[in-house]
């Protein structure tokens, strides 16, 4: 046993060295005066120069903004219908088409991107080609056609959460309520979400994340003029390193890295409370 | 929420409802049997929302691939293909399916070498996302539970970054005057002139393990600390060494969680587009490059929907089995 802990501890120590790494040396980078970025320049560096030129950068600056429209909207449409999915299929017994449902929302978990990204530009073509032909009205792929196919893909993720975390509590409290007369949609509503609230907020941060994120079904569903963040990273780094990339890269982990952590100590607050009014009941 | 049990148990085996809720519908109090019928056409809403979305969204998208796939490619037209069905003016339906562009992949040696390159490539990041991935799991597994939580939490913060700029790090650790040339050419002179590994298989490798490394630990750990820790116990008091207890004890055990953190790596690795284009060669192409290739710069959709159609079916298989190991581990949960 004592060998074999000490190599699993030394693995975790490397693999968490190999995880980390990169960042750091990110961060580090984006402190440096030389343009060549990963050439330490000792006697100008380090300097925030990378800092200021990114917020002057109009093309980054409208970009960002783009996204955290597209994020937003996504993970509020993600958390909707993943929430009503990982309801239906935990709690509505088995039902016509279950099975089938459930392959629907597992599938775009594993789903390689450039094939979702592939098949919604095509539905949304085909959707053009009928509505000019049906309604002469045509729509510019943009906003719409980007937060469409982020809440698809973004949804399942949400759903898994939400199965898991119904999983784990039976349905004997909502059963109750509805014994009592509550109606189906107030038991949703005053007991269910409550119960799942943690997994209904921790979906909605990571269907905001994975959209936030996306650059291959982005690609293919955005139309011209509308460039998410990652798409102008991508732009940018196509052609090799770019010290204002290194600069927004620093930002973004450390609004995550802080995220992370503050909801990580949120939740176990809420837990510990949680424990210690079950306590309460228990006892009084 | 059981409105299923309520309503649907009072069907019988058939689907029919029993006489003695006819009766209620028909002669019961009018509310009451109001709030039922409501109560399930209620629910069928509900399980309408998501369904809908999805088969909108999700399903028929395929169903267009397959059929532009099938089509032929116009290069002037626009969209750049022939209709596959066009009604005839005799009022006949006219079906065009040509299979001109699978033939293509498979004999086209470009494709051929992408193909096979793409599967070495995940296969072998999945086996390196594996070794690394597995004792790392297992030592979490293994350490007290409140340094657990801290480990967990380190092993997913780099999920929350941005994937695309943790794959650009690499661009800076990994070019000629990179960090990592920097500390072993001009610092400690362990190599003699910097090493080229920018746009070769190794950056490729490096960058899929570091991506996908949180997919490998997470199942593997949620399954590893749930072993019970007497049967480990009850093998070393009938005399197997560390290495045989956990050979024949903790890896058949785990068997479940290295599917699932293999097939959660392999699937999207065969398909991985960002890695390869910031990391990768530049004479050998991976299948997802081939495809955005086809349709942004030939712009010829039937060609790139049947890459797309056949790298479905080369995954369906293990998507399935992953589909699979999900629902189980749900109904454990359940449990």
């Amino acid at each position: 046993m004592k060998t074999q802990g000490l190599f699993s501890k030394s693995m975790l120590g490397v693999g968490l060295a190999f995880l980390y790494i990169p960042i750091l040396s990110m961060v580090f980078y984006s402190f440096n005066n030389s343009r060549l970025v990963t050439v330490w320049d000792s006697v100008n560096s380090p300097t925030v120069k990378w800092y200021v030129q990114l917020f002057k950068d109009r093309q980054i600056l409208s970009a960002a903004w783009l996204s955290i429209q597209v994020a937003a909207t996504t993970a509020t449409g993600a958390v909707i219908l993943g929430t009503l999915a990982g309801l239906v299929l935990s709690r509505f017994g088995p039902f016509r088409g279950r099975a089938f449902l459930q392959g629907l929302t597992t599938a775009p978990l594993v789903m390689p991107e450039v094939i979702t990204g592939l098949s919604m530009l095509l539905l949304f073509v085909s959707l053009e080609q009928l509505f000019t032909a049906w309604f002469g009205w045509q729509f510019d792929r943009g906003f719409a056609t980007i937060t469409i196919a982020h809440i698809t893909f973004t949804m399942a993720y949400v759903t898994v959460v939400v199965q898991s975390r119904l999983a784990g509590f039976d349905d004997s409290l909502e059963e109750a309520a509805l014994d009592l007369g509550a109606r189906p949609a107030k038991v949703f509503f005053r007991i269910t979400v409550p119960l799942i609230l943690p997994a209904i907020l921790s979906g909605w941060l990571l269907a905001f994340t994975l959209s936030w994120d996306d650059l291959v079904i982005t690609q293919f569903v955005s139309g011209p003029g509308s460039n998410t963040l990652p798409m102008v990273i991508f732009s940018r780094v196509r052609l090799g390193v770019s010290p204002v990339v290194n600069a927004l890269a620093t930002i973004m982990v450390l609004v995550v890295a802080l995220g992370v952590v503050l909801s990580a100590i949120f939740m176990r607050r809420q837990e510990q409370r949680r424990k210690r009014e079950e306590q309460m009941a228990a006892t009084g | 929420m059981k409105p299923a049990a309520r309503t649907l148990g009072s069907r019988d085996a058939y689907g029919r409802l029993s006489p003695l809720w006819i009766f209620l519908l028909r002669y019961g109090p009018p509310r009451w049997s109001e709030y039922v019928v409501q109560n399930w056409t209620g629910q069928r809403l509900v399980i309408a929302v998501p369904y809908l979305w999805l088969l909108v969204f999700f399903l028929i998208p395929f169903l267009i691939v397959l059929k532009i796939s099938f089509a032929e490619f116009s290069p002037l037209g626009r969209p750049p293909y022939e209709p596959v069905f066009q009604w005839l003016e005799e009022g006949a339906l006219q079906v065009k399916l040509l299979i001109g562009s699978y033939v293509y992949l498979f004999n086209e040696p470009l494709y051929v070498s992408a193909w096979f390159y793409s599967l070495k490539v995940a296969f072998f990041s999945t086996l390196f996302c594996l070794a690394l991935g597995y004792p790392m799991a297992y030592a979490i597994a293994r350490s007290p539970p409140t340094q657990r939580n801290v480990l967990l939490l380190l092993i997913i913060l780099p999920f929350w970054t941005s994937f695309l700029l943790r794959v650009y790090a690499w661009v800076g650790l990994l070019k000629t005057d990179g960090l990592i040339n920097q500390v072993l050419f001009k610092w400690f002179g362990i190599v003699d002139e910097p090493l080229a590994m920018m746009n070769t298989s190794f950056a490729v490798y490096i960058g899929i393990v570091y991506s996908y490394l949180p997919f490998m630990i997470l199942p593997l750990y949620s399954n590893l600390e749930k072993h019970d820790n007497t049967l480990l116990e009850a093998a070393q008091d009938l005399g197997a060494g560390p290495i045989k207890s956990f050979l024949r004890v903790t890896l058949p055990l785990s068997f479940p969680g290295i599917v699932a953190g293999s097939l959660l790596v392999f699937i999207p690795a065969v398909g991985e587009y960002v890695i390869p284009s910031l990391l990768g060669r530049t004479d050998q192409l991976m299948v997802a490059k081939l495809l955005s290739d086809e349709f942004f710069l030939n712009r010829d959709w039937p060609r790139a929907s049947a890459v797309a159609i056949a790298m479905l079916l080369l995954l369906v298989v293990p998507i399935m089995i992953f589909q699979r190991f999900q629902n189980k581990e749900l109904q454990a949960a359940r449990k």
